[in-house]
């Protein structure tokens, strides 16, 4: 009896450090942050090493990473969860394979991710520090994110669509693209989205890949620094920085959420398009 | 795919409109002859040596205890045996002077002229118009009036045209069971399949829905030949024109085929005791 | 499996797109080895452990005070957000009113999301001040464990949260009929029926951890030492790649890649152990 109720004081006092832990982190960033965020502070450039300014380069240096991680990381596994869930059977060989190196791939530090696109993207293949090797090396790290949540999302499409679609001749590319990928649409979304979640927080992969350079970039051949880098850079290496740090995380997080609502629309809209669930 | 909330039928009502029939029974000419067909899943036999004969514009009852590989039966004859792995044919398909089991036969135009009906209703998640169209398209009927056309028609063979005519862009997943049932096979119908095989499609209904279902069978007969497995004896008498009963062979557990004739003489004076012993439910 | 023609080009495509995605991790350890491989042909592997010190610009690369800074900043963070995790769990499912638990499992997911970046800098300039009035300097293994545990606090709550949920409910019904304690249930049947989920829960924080680079790095002080106490400065692993990779050249540079072919081995193991867990689970 008294074991009963010292575990269910302790559970939620539990709760309640947890929840006021994060709620002292949400709020200090919240409130030192938000003074200083304005359209202005997104338009302009950083000045005098970031401390004053803006981050408007900033900016377009993070989505235009995310866009190269995005555009590759997300045919290609589209491309093999479509193969793993739909043109293998589950249990063979060839696709155990792939399954494993992909768990392994998930597995792997982001830091060796920026060892990886160190070597292989900025100097291998001489794309040099570059938005495109940043986005490249984030690519590799989202790819077993991706292809895990669009399988699953496939799996779970009922079996009967596919029997019912061969029954009437449907070819399983028309069955793919007609029936199974709207159906799934909902999952394959929530999967980009913790895939561009990931790649928006990333910071460790891109030091060395996408580098430092804090102004405006001319091409995806331009160094360009991501926000995350740019959060780091100020309050590590940067006396005096922490003010524009504030506001940056802020507005990271606030990206990670703009993000997250636009996507989710969109999937709205795209399952309106064609599937029609009830009245 | 998720639904969030029930799905509401509508009121069903029973408008079967006029379906152009042909001769009222049968000619007896074979449209698929079955010689010798064995089927396994591994190595395990589901069904050994059925030989019988499909008759062009007859309806074929395939009647048995569950598990005696009557539905397996059925996946050969469209080929959907392909979709399972580790299934094995042998013997002879004769379908249109071809056999069936030839690999190099396009198999999405024999499902074309075969098509199948399974025992749930699969609607795809589509509006009632585009369930329609969605294979009428991919075989290559893209004009939207011909499109229109074919789509009042098959409504109509089927009796849903009256109560879903206003609503072809709302949700076939709205549709009563029955209804989508008829939806199903208006789909199939579309095709202008010369076969149409049915897996129990009037198991997994209510009474009433099964009945208007059952009726829409018979008005099948004659322009479509239809194979149809079911569990329901009376209503294999109702309907067929032939009748085949399979059993489970007890050492090996395969299923296969008793006794094959016409309807009447299975149920009226079956040749074999067990036949006798199943339809007058002493067995099975 | 028959496909027509459009079919197996598909086929043929997501193949070669699969293998691809396949071949990545082999690409990446190749990377890894291929720079790696100038120090590990002339250096004995014991040198990494034995030599005075981590001068790698006089050829000196003892990598063990990042090894244990590594080591215990993973140990002390895993021992404190587990038992907090698996608590944050046992509440969400078990104490919480459904409202309350709601609201609590949606904070956990957000705070999942929170970029390591954003946990170290908050790290940085709220945590480390305070624990520096504590003992300074304030940036610390201490520091550096209790942010680490923010971040994986979540990971862990949230598989212990899918494992619990996965517990049969007979098994509740069950205990709960015989009369049992709140407490007494969750200790005598949920949790050690959910145990397997949620072991594999902490090996992949752990994974996790070790891994981390932004948050230890911002918080830990970065001296190259042997940590003698919670408030002293260390530099792990990771820290140690990403700060002197901006400079690092020839051996210098391949010895970062060594330490982080050893990072990556370590994830490897763990996740691999999370995985054999996860299987044991399915075949109970």
């Amino acid at each position: 009896m008294f074991k009963n109720v010292l575990t269910t004081v302790l559970i939620w006092l539990t709760a309640l450090i947890v929840s006021g832990v994060f709620v002292w982190l949400l709020s200090d960033i919240v409130i030192h942050g938000l003074p200083r965020l304005s359209w202005a502070f997104l338009a302009e450039a950083p000045k005098n090493a970031g401390r004053s300014g803006g981050i408007g380069p900033i900016i377009i240096s993070t989505l235009s990473i995310l866009l190269v991680a995005m555009v590759t990381a997300t045919p290609l596994s589209l491309a093999t969860a479509v193969l793993l869930s739909e043109f293998t059977e589950n249990d063979s060989v060839i696709g155990r394979l792939v399954r494993r190196s992909l768990d392994v791939l998930a597995g792997v530090p982001s830091i060796v991710f920026g060892l990886f696109g160190n070597a292989f993207f900025c100097i291998y293949l001489g794309l040099g520090f570059s938005i495109l090797s940043g986005g490249l090396t984030l690519a590799c790290m989202v790819l077993p994110i991706l292809i895990r949540t669009a399988e699953e999302g496939l799996q779970a499409t009922p079996d009967d669509y596919r029997l019912a679609a061969a029954a009437l001749g449907m070819s399983r590319s028309a069955t793919l693209v007609h029936l199974l990928l709207p159906s799934a649409a909902p999952a394959l979304i929530a999967g980009l989205m913790l895939g561009v979640g990931r790649a928006v927080a990333e910071t460790a992969a891109l030091i060395f890949t996408s580098g430092y350079v804090d102004r405006m970039p001319d091409s995806l051949l331009d160094s360009g620094r991501a926000l995350s880098v740019h959060i780091y850079d100020l309050s590590m290496n940067v006396a005096g920085g922490d003010t524009n740090a504030y506001s940056s995380a802020l507005m990271l997080i606030l990206l990670l959420l703009i993000i997250n609502s636009i996507a989710m629309s969109l999937a709205k809209q795209w399952l309106h398009r064609d599937i029609v669930l009830y009245e | 795919m998720k639904l969030n909330g029930p799905v509401k039928p509508m009121n069903e009502t029973y408008t079967l409109g006029p379906l152009q029939i042909g001769p009222p029974c049968c000619d007896p000419e074979p449209l698929i002859r079955v010689d010798n067909l064995s089927l396994y899943y591994g190595v395990k036999p589901a069904l050994e040596n059925v030989s019988l004969d499909i008759y062009k514009g007859c309806i074929t009852a395939l009647i048995g205890p569950s598990g005696c590989g009557k539905t397996s039966f059925l996946s050969v004859l469209n080929r959907m045996t392909d979709m399972i792995p580790d299934c094995r044919v042998s013997g002879k398909v004769h379908f249109n002077g071809r056999d069936l089991r030839d690999l190099a036969l396009d198999v999405q135009g024999l499902r074309r002229d075969i098509g199948m009906i399974f025992q749930k209703p699969v609607p795809f998640p589509l509006s009632i118009r585009r369930n329609i169209e969605l294979p009428l398209r991919e075989h290559g009927i893209s004009k939207q009036a011909e499109l229109n056309d074919v789509i009042q028609q098959v409504l109509q063979d089927v009796g849903l045209w009256v109560e879903v005519k206003d609503r072809l862009e709302s949700s076939a997943l709205a549709l009563s069971g029955g209804q989508q049932q008829r939806l199903c096979i208006a789909r199939a119908l579309a095709l202008k399949p010369k076969v149409l095989l049915m897996d129990e499609p009037c198991s997994a209904l209510d009474p009433i829905s099964s009945g208007v279902v059952e009726d829409l069978i018979q008005r099948l007969r004659g322009k479509y030949t239809v194979v149809i497995v079911t569990h329901n004896l009376a209503q294999a008498r109702r309907i067929a024109n032939y009748a085949g009963f399979f059993w489970i062979r007890d050492q090996q557990r395969a299923g296969c085929l008793i006794e094959f004739g016409q309807c009447k003489q299975i149920f009226e004076a079956p040749a074999h005791e067990l036949t006798a012993a199943y339809v007058n439910g002493s067995r099975g | 499996m028959s496909l027509s023609l459009a079919d197996k080009q598909l086929a043929a495509l997501l193949w070669g797109c699969a293998l691809l995605a396949a071949a990545l991790v082999l690409l990446v350890l190749l990377f890894l080895f291929k720079e790696s491989w100038p120090v590990l042909q002339h250096i004995a592997l014991i040198r990494f452990f034995n030599d005075t010190s981590w001068h790698p610009v006089d050829g000196l690369y003892k990598l063990t005070p990042m090894l244990s800074a590594t080591f215990y900043s993973t140990l002390g963070a895993v021992m404190l957000a587990a038992p907090l995790g698996i608590a944050s769990a046992l509440f969400s499912r078990y104490y919480a009113p459904s409202f309350l638990a709601g609201c609590y499992r949606r904070l956990i997911e957000l705070l999942a999301g929170i970029p390591s970046v954003v946990y170290g800098f908050w790290g940085l300039t709220t945590l480390a001040p305070l624990i520096g009035r504590l003992h300074p300097p304030g940036v610390s293994l201490l520091t550096g464990i209790l942010v680490l545990t923010l971040m994986i606090l979540p990971t862990i709550a949230l598989t212990a949260d899918a494992a619990l949920a996965a517990v049969p409910a007979a098994y509740l019904r069950g205990a709960a009929s015989l009369g049992l304690s709140r407490w007494g249930l969750i200790s005598g049947v949920t949790l050690p029926a959910a145990r397997p989920g949620v072991t594999a829960g902490i090996m992949l924080a752990a994974g996790r951890a070790i891994g981390e680079t932004m948050a230890v790095l911002m918080v830990a002080g970065n001296v190259v030492q042997q940590p003698h106490s919670l408030y002293d400065s260390v530099r792990t692993l990771t820290a140690n790649i990403a700060l002197e990779m901006a400079y690092a050249t020839g051996d210098h540079r391949a010895a970062l890649f060594v330490s982080g072919l050893a990072l990556m081995c370590v994830v490897l193991l763990l996740v691999g152990m999370a995985e054999l867990m996860s299987q044991e689970r399915r075949h109970v």
